[in-house]
Formats: C-alpha cells, structure tokens, sequence
C-alpha cells in the first residue's frame, strides 16, 4: 500500500513554498515503504503539511466511482464468456446481447465504443486524481480539483470550525478516509478525499497544530512525543495493521490517546431509540390499521402497513448504527466525537466552535432520566441526514453523562455555582431559583411550563429553561453570541409579557424564550447585551492556544483580537451614547 | 411597571419624516394591486357577496395608512459604547442589541421610492441571519456616514465569530 503521493510536488504551479511551523529539529524525511510508515509519523506530517502542492491516495477514483466502472465491466465480461462458451459449443442463444450483436454485424463496432468509453473513463479518472491536489501552509488549507472546469477552494485556518474524517465502509477496507475542513457557512467546507487513513490522523493534527496559533518551539515537541507514541507500534505487518486501524476507534496515537467520557451502553442505546417519538406514531397507526382489520375485515389493509414497518425499521436501525460506538473526548485541539460501527465519523471541534447548546428530554426517556444534547456550530452541511449526526453531540445519556459533557463543551461552567444553576435548569418542578420565571398571568400562554419557563446567566452564558412536558434548556455563550433581541405583540403586550431571544447562528436550536413578565425582560436584555461585548472582547478562542499559553510578542502581534483585549481590557460599559456620530438631517424623538 | 417594550434612559435617533411618504405610497400602491387582483372574482362570477373580500382588505390597508406615521415614529436606533440598539414596530415591537464586532457586512439599499425622495435603507448583517436590523428612511448622506462609522467600529472591535 503505497502512501500519499506527495513526492510529486509541482513547485512550479504553486506559490512558492512558505516557511512551515513544522521545523522538528534533528528529523530525517520519512522513507516511504508501507512498514515504516508510522515510525516515519513525524517527517510524514511536516510533508504533508509543508506548504506544497500534494496529491491524494492512489484508491481515490476507485473509491470515488471507479466502483461502478469495474461492476460494469465485470457485466459485459460475464455476457461475454457466456457467448464465447456458446461459440465454441456452437450452442448459440439469439437473445442474448452477444448473439444479436454478432448477428447483426454490429459487434465490432460495439466493442470498439465498449473499448474507447473504457479508455476515456479510465483516463477520465486518472487525470481527476492527478488534477486533484492539496496543500497546507501556516494560513490556509486549499484545494484544487477538475479537469475542464477547475475548481480551486481556499479555507483559511484560523477560521476552522471543526475538522471531520469519515471513513465509509468501502473506503475502509481499502485504509483510505475522508478529511473534510469545515468554515464557517453553508456547504463551505474543503475536502480531501481520500487520504490514508493514518495520512488523515496526523494532518487533522497538522492542521489543528497550525490553527491553534501554536509556534515552531512547541509543535517540534508534541512532533517528537508524537514519535515516541508511535515508536512501539513500528513492525506490523500490513494485514494486522489495517485490522489494527479497522478495530480502533480513535486512530490517533498522538499524545494520550483520549479516552471516551461517556459510554453509551447497548440497551440504553436501543431503549433510547425504541422510546422516541417515532414509536409512539407507529403505535398508533398500528392500532389503526388493527381496528380498521377487526371493522372491515378485509386482511388486505395489512399491506398498508407493510411500507410504515419498512420505513421505521430502516430508520431506527440507521439511528442504531449511527450512534453505535460513540465517543467523546476532550483533546488539545477541541473536542473530538466519534460514531459510527461499519462507516465511521470522527469530528473535531476547535474550542470556541459552539455556539448554542441544546440539553432536552423527549417525553418516553423521562422515566429512564435520558437526556439529549444537541449543538449549533457555524457550518452547515447540505445533506439532512448527515447534518442531525453533526448537531447531535451526546445521543443518549444520564444526568452525570449531561454534566462530563457540558463541562467539556463550556468549560467556563465547571465551577460549583455553575453546576447547581444548570441542576436546576434540568430539574422537573424547579421553583425558587436563580432562574426569573414567567409570572402567574402567564399561566394561559403556558399552561404546565410556567413555572418552570424562565432565564438566568449562568457565567458567561446564557440559559433558557423551558418546557414541562418537553423539558429543555438552551444554553448560548455569549462569546458566540451574534445579537440579542426582545419582541411583544398585542397579546403579550396586554398581558405585560415579552419575549427574549437570542440569536445565534443557524441550527436546530433557536433560543427563544416567551411568557416572561416585560420589565424582567426588559433588564435581562440590557444585562445580557452589556456582558455580551465584555465575553466576546476577551474571547481569543480563534486562536484557542496563543490565548491560553504565555504570549509571545510575536503570538501577540499576529494576533490581532488578542491584542485588542490586551490593550483594552476595561472598555466603558455603561449604555451611553459615546459614538461621535450625528447625522445631519434625522430628529431625534 | 412601563407601558410598553423600551429602553429606559435611551435617546433614540428617529428616521427621516420623508420616510412616512415613501410608506405611504408604497402601501396605497400595493392596496391597490391587491384590492384589482381580489375583486376579479367578484366581477367574473357577478357574485356580489365576494365584494367583501376586496373591501375588507381594503379597510385593512386604510387602518395600516392611518397608522404609518406613528410606525414610522416608532423606528429608532442608538449607536452605544459597545453595541447598536434598534427599535422598529407599533403593535409588534421589536428592539435588538448588535456588538459591533458581530458586524459580518453592512448593506446600502435604494428602492425607486426611497430614491425619489433621497432616502437610503441601511443593513446590518451578522452571521446569524434572525439578527434582522434594517434600518429604513436613513438621508443618503446619513445611511453612508452611518456605514463608515459601523464599519469604523466594528473594525476596532473586531471578534472571532
């Protein structure tokens, strides 16, 4: 298994080589046979990462197509035997394509057309791979793709918000995965695929190295322990070794391996997927078509439910695969969640990347006390299916899995305070609080949740609690907060209530907040706009490692945000027009 | 207990008078399509009865005119130390709170109306797109010296996203 081609840099087509972070003193190039190749770990990584143009793995049209193609030959070649063994035993069959072809005197000509469309797809393939290439320099990662109409998609690093390598089942077999850099936006994401599997690992870390806004001195180490780790597993055989990187669910023996903080046990996995919502709904149409049975007689109604059984079996069985396996781990790059048992995902996201979290209870897990944790994260995928994976971050889990997760998400609400607020963001009746509750008056608006529906900042961030029956509680860091605004209609405003919401970039999560007496929310906003501009001035998570490490002055002047909250760490607070803006002709009201 | 959702202690910069017109206008144009386009029904069927769907749309649209003026009124915005406050809405009201470091892009837009009358409509965009602060009936001068100020600010505010 040859890795990565990256010994076919093309100097002449790219920028010129920039001066790399990754200068590990005293490391010789890595030599290339499959046996050293993760001795060689170090010196593979400063490769990949050095600012040249790369290609990707040699499997990449195989698995990106070049299945199909090989299926379809291997049709044509099977019809084909069959008429040749026909000729020979001069048993012809005129129905078979061959047969009629030659029959007919077109067969030249139709081997021939088989033969060139071969030909141009096989080079159709090579040349895509060939015409596919990648580089990462301290700044950005880029990619360039297609033959006639090229493609060239640059992603600047400090503005990663998250790094997934996903390995399909097929391209798992062949050691190949697929390292996705995901910006901020719709669909704005950077793909190489595909890479080695190992290949993926050790960039991941390259890139996130390089994003983090750590300097030469300190990546050369984690590169050398990185070595270290390495050095045990040096003679493996092929064979072992991709067994080894199928079994594992972290491929990454980088400095401790992070271990998983919370552990999805099989039956609470399968309950969890049993008691949701879409169970009670097929309940129903059961007991619907049952009775329709029983009234009409006609057995026939059966085959009505035959599609809804299909439906929901493939779907809770995706859900099952899905979340099977799952992991969560804090590493020094972000947090890193895994799923997946046949086709495998792996997502990294950088600190400072979440911008909303969502703990909420479906109504048939109360019993169980289960919780579900969803996120919003600035990329959005295009594809639904792919996108709930992504927002999901905890499946299924008690309140203590809630809290390990919660913790490593918001680390700023680890201490005991923080704790008890968010105990009583997810406790059933809760009253008395630090929460501001939704006035009695509002019991006609929320009719079992009033007493629960309410807000309150825990540290830096801000937490709606809401729902009695359908329990939740949104939590949005006011660093990533975007703007924050406060709404009434006729009614409220009859009935002295307001809403509050927050806003924050798309996701599934809206944080919304209504039924709450005007005035509170009136001083809720002007708290949470106030401390709103404080977080995010001191916030230097975009750089998540220059701003917890000692700065350098040189850290500190490529970094320009860092600078600002150095410089200014005190800016006025108070709400006073002190912007020399007048405008000429508006009157003031 | 205030009467209504605001801002205490807030001095809020009002839009331009000439934006009443361009409202004005706006609605009687659009009134009037509406008004065409509803009572067809009526004229091809001979159906009186279906008159009242043109008429009481129609009432609607008077009560929304009557009322334009104070709505325009009611729209206001206040460039604070850190953040951009903006009020819009008289029977929804509406007020949000914008750091200037949220600032993504800002949008300068003309529509013929607002042209006609020398008006700029000014947007302030961020990375989330409920965020919506449109301020309207902005002079051209203003809405542009607004924007280099906003950009001025945010730029010396600058945060991550």
């Amino acid at each position: 298994m040859s890795e990565l081609n990256g010994d076919q840099s093309e100097p002449g087509q790219g920028p010129s080589p920039e001066t790399s972070a990754w200068t590990a003193p005293g490391e010789t190039p890595g030599l290339a046979s499959p046996a050293e190749n993760i001795a060689a770990l170090p010196a593979e990584v400063q490769r990949l990462a050095d600012g040249e143009w790369h290609r990707l793995h040699p499997a990449t049209p195989l698995l990106r197509g070049g299945i199909a193609l090989i299926a379809i030959i291997g049709v044509i070649i099977v019809n084909a035997r069959d008429f040749f063994i026909g000729v020979l035993f001069n048993d012809q069959n005129e129905f078979e394509p061959f047969g009629r072809l030659a029959n007919s005197g077109l067969l030249i000509p139709a081997i021939l057309i088989v033969l060139a469309v071969l030909v141009l797809s096989i080079l159709g393939f090579y040349f895509s791979w060939r015409m596919n290439t990648f580089r990462i320099t301290d700044e950005l990662v880029e990619v360039r793709s297609g033959i006639l109409f090229r493609t060239n998609r640059r992603g600047r690093l400090d503005r990663i918000q998250g790094i997934n390598i996903s390995r399909p089942l097929f391209a798992r077999l062949f050691g190949a995965a697929k390292l996705e850099v995901n910006v901020a936006g719709q669909d704005a994401n950077v793909e190489l695929a595909y890479l080695s599997s190992r290949g993926a690992d050790d960039l991941r870390l390259a890139i996130l190295q390089l994003a983090s806004g750590t300097r030469a001195a300190e990546a050369a180490a984690a590169a050398t322990a990185a070595g270290e780790g390495a050095s045990d597993s040096e003679h493996v055989g092929l064979v072992e070794k991709r067994v080894n990187e199928f079994l594992a669910p972290e491929l990454d023996p980088h400095a401790a391996p992070p271990e998983s903080i919370v552990r999805i046990s099989l039956p609470r996995l399968i309950g969890s997927v049993v008691l949701s919502e879409a169970t009670i709904i097929a309940i129903l149409v059961a007991i619907g078509i049952i009775v329709t049975i029983s009234v009409t007689g006609h057995y026939g109604w059966l085959l009505a439910f035959l599609p809804g059984v299909l439906g929901l079996g493939g779907y809770l069985v995706s859900r099952l695969t899905k979340s099977l396996r799952y992991s969560i781990a804090s590493t020094t790059d972000g947090i890193r969640v895994g799923y997946g048992l046949l086709s495998t995902t792996n997502e990294t996201l950088p600190p400072g990347r979440i911008h909303a979290v969502e703990v909420s209870q479906p109504l048939l897990w109360r019993p169980a006390g289960w919780w579900e944790i969803k996120i919003n994260t600035a990329s959005q995928g295009s594809s639904s299916s792919g996108e709930a994976a992504k927002t999901t971050l905890l499946p299924v889990g008690d309140m203590a899995d809630v809290h390990r997760v919660l913790q490593l998400i918001l680390p700023s609400l680890a201490d005991e305070k923080s704790r008890e607020l968010l105990e009583a963001g997810l406790a059933v009746g809760a009253h008395d609080d630090a929460f501001v509750t939704s006035p009695k008056r509002a019991r006609a608006l929320r009719w079992f949740a009033w007493r629960r529906n309410g807000f309150t900042m825990i540290s830096d961030a801000v937490a709606l609690r809401k729902g009695a029956i359908w329990r939740s509680l949104v939590l949005v860091p006011q660093a990533r907060m975007q703007s924050v605004s406060m709404s009434e209609g006729p009614l409220l405003r009859r009935m002295g209530l307001a809403e509050l919401r927050v806003h924050t970039v798309a996701g599934p999560i809206s944080a919304t907040i209504g039924a709450l007496d005007r005035n509170d929310v009136i001083e809720f906003f002007n708290e949470v706009s106030r401390t709103a501009v404080q977080s995010a001035s001191v916030d230097t998570s975009h750089r998540w490692r220059s701003g917890s490490a000692e700065r350098t002055p040189v850290a500190a002047a490529e970094d320009p945000a860092a600078e600002d909250a150095t410089a200014e760490p005190s800016m006025p607070q108070t709400p006073t027009p002190s912007i020399p803006f007048t405008p000429t002709s508006t009157e003031q009201i | 207990m205030t009467e209504r959702l605001d801002l205490p202690d807030t001095e809020w910069r009002g839009v331009s008078r000439k934006y009443i017109v361009v409202e004005v206008v706006g609605l009687i144009i659009f009134g009037l399509i509406v008004a065409a386009v509803t009572s067809i029904p009526a004229f091809l069927t001979g159906i009186q009865w279906f008159a009242a769907i043109p008429i009481s749309l129609g009432v609607i649209f008077l009560i929304n005119i009557l009322l334009t003026p104070r709505r325009v009124r009611a729209i206001g915005y206040m460039l604070r130390a850190d953040d951009l406050v903006f009020r819009r809405g008289l029977m929804f009201r509406r007020v949000v709170a914008v750091p200037y470091g949220r600032m993504q892009l800002v949008d300068i837009n003309r529509g013929p109306l607002d042209r006609a009358v020398g008006l700029s409509e000014l947007k302030f965009v961020t990375a989330a797109a409920s965020t919506g602060v449109v301020i309207p009936g902005l002079p051209e001068q203003d809405a542009e010296e607004l924007r280099d100020t906003l950009v001025a600010l945010a730029e010396s505010r600058r945060a991550g996203l």
